[in-house]
């Protein structure tokens, strides 16, 4: 059974959006999804971009109420 | 009201003499008791493990007897823990015990598992553990000529540490008057240098004025140690003479096979530092899942707000504080000058220009810890 997991990474500088997704790719399965939340505004861009370098499928990217919601789902 | 900390270290260190103080009185009358279980009767001094690595601290700087550095009133049992039962309120240890408690205090730290990258533990070197430390000075003295890659793990403790490491490495190349015959080759796993983007900004122009190579978007994926090659999940390689490695971590096994949390890290309220779900049990230091960076600054002053709030409760019966993400990092950036980074929750870090004063300031420091963690400081 694949699983969704959301990841609070608002309102954190270290390690930061992108550096906490990592770290639960890792933990995750594939064909899980994650939903990462962010307050930063690089996240929009840095993720879509690392999810298409590693090999990763990024599901939706939207912006609620000053809060990033990214929805990815692992791949390999 | 028996209050259970399990883990010796920086966090749990400093909970315990926090509240012995704070309860002194308490503890006088026996209405209170505080005992901790630990993994190991020495205290290592952590951050001294970057010193050791560059030949600048011998490892016997890096302890103390754990005893010596706790009030008097807390009983010590070197017992690690290898049950929580905590429906039922009390914990089971490998000697055989079982202690119950009240309040537990959850502050067994990370370990480093190299083992999850293939090749890792063959064909790099680290200094995250005493004789990795030892171990690479030995592999750095030998070096003459040829690539340093520097290569990083995730997640971490420390988030600082790869920027010092690559620091150190150039200055320590150029005191032996070979820094012209080595290339120093930097990864790091997102789309910048550091995390902290200040960070990023400052130290770029540094690795472009010591001639630092740098590769970003990195995440280690296996390590050739016989090819002497590392690859990433990105599909880029680096071909390397030594390599230098940040290991990823995950929480300790025992909090893993207890299904506390996934990784070893156990989910706690970003505020309260309680464990979800569990009103009498509190998570401090790098064990915790919070989205802050794993060092002995946020387990301090998480730490901090723990034992006044425990003591509270103890004399109030209601917490009166909360943790707000506070850290406040030194970053050593090169053999003689520092700067710090200083952030919470809502404000990032602003980074000062490195100078002099800041690095005999962490200097100082590397003694002060000692004050620090007896909770004199
Ligand atoms: C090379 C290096 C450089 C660093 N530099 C810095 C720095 O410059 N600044 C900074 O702030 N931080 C730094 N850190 C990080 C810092 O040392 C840690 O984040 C900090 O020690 C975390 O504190 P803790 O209490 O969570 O865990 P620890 O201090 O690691 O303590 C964990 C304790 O739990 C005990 N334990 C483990 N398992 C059990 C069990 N089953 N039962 C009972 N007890 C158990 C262990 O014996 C230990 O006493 C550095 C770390 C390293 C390795």
């Amino acid at each position: 059974m694949s699983q969704e997991t959301t990841i609070d990474a608002r309102n954190t500088f270290c390690p930061g959006p992108l550096m906490e997704l990592i770290t639960y790719m890792k933990q995750a399965n594939v064909g899980d999804t994650l939903e990462l939340l962010s307050t930063d505004a690089g996240t929009a861009s840095d993720v879509p971009e690392w999810a298409r370098k590693v090999g990763h499928e990024m599901l939706s990217s939207e912006n609620r109420d000053g809060v990033w919601h990214l929805r990815i789902r692992k791949a390999k | 009201m028996r209050i259970l900390i399990v883990g010796g270290g920086t966090g749990g260190t400093i909970v315990a003499n926090n509240l012995a103080r704070r309860l002194a009185g308490e503890i006088r009358h026996g209405g209170v008791r505080i005992t901790m279980l630990s993994a190991s009767d020495r205290h290592m001094y952590q951050p001294g493990l970057l010193y050791v690595a560059f030949g600048q601290m011998m490892p016997d700087e890096l302890y103390r007897k754990q005893q010596s550095l706790l009030e008097s009133s807390i009983e010590l049992h070197i017992d690690p823990v290898e049950e929580f039962l905590l429906d039922q309120k009390r914990v089971k240890t490998a000697g055989g015990h079982t202690h119950e408690y009240d309040i537990l205090v959850i502050a067994t730290g990370s370990r480093i598992v190299p083992e999850e990258i293939p090749g890792l533990a063959e064909g790099g070197e680290t200094f995250y553990s005493e004789a990795g430390a030892v171990k690479m000075f030995k592999a750095l003295r030998a070096f003459q000529e040829g690539t340093v890659a520097v290569v990083v793990g995730v997640p971490h403790k420390c988030p600082i540490a790869p920027i010092e490491v690559t620091f150190a490495l150039h200055d320590y190349f150029t005191s032996r008057g070979i820094r012209d015959k080595v290339e120093i080759k930097y990864h790091y796993p997102i789309g910048r240098i550091h995390t902290i983007e200040n960070v990023a900004k400052w130290a770029l122009p540094e690795f472009e004025r010591m001639g630092i190579r740098y590769e970003t978007l990195f995440n280690l994926k296996e390590v050739d140690a016989k090819k002497q090659i590392v690859y990433s999940e990105e599909g880029t390689e680096t071909g390397y003479d030594l390599l230098v490695a940040i290991p990823p971590h995950r929480g300790m096994e025992v909090i893993e096979r207890q299904s506390l949390g996934t990784g070893g890290w156990i989910p706690t309220d970003r505020r309260q530092l309680k464990m979800e779900g569990h009103d009498d049990v509190y998570v401090v230091g790098d064990t915790t899942n919070l989205p802050v960076s794993k060092t002995g600054s946020a387990a301090h002053f998480e730490a901090e707000v723990i034992a006044q709030n425990i003591a509270s409760e103890v004399k109030i019966g209601a917490p009166v504080c909360e943790y707000d993400g506070k850290v406040y990092c030194f970053i050593e950036t090169g053999y003689d000058s520092a700067t710090y980074a200083m952030f919470n929750y809502e404000n990032p870090p602003e980074l000062k220009a490195p100078n002099k004063a800041m690095h005999w300031f962490k200097t100082s420091y590397n003694k002060m810890y000692w004050t620090s963690v007896r909770g004199l400081l």
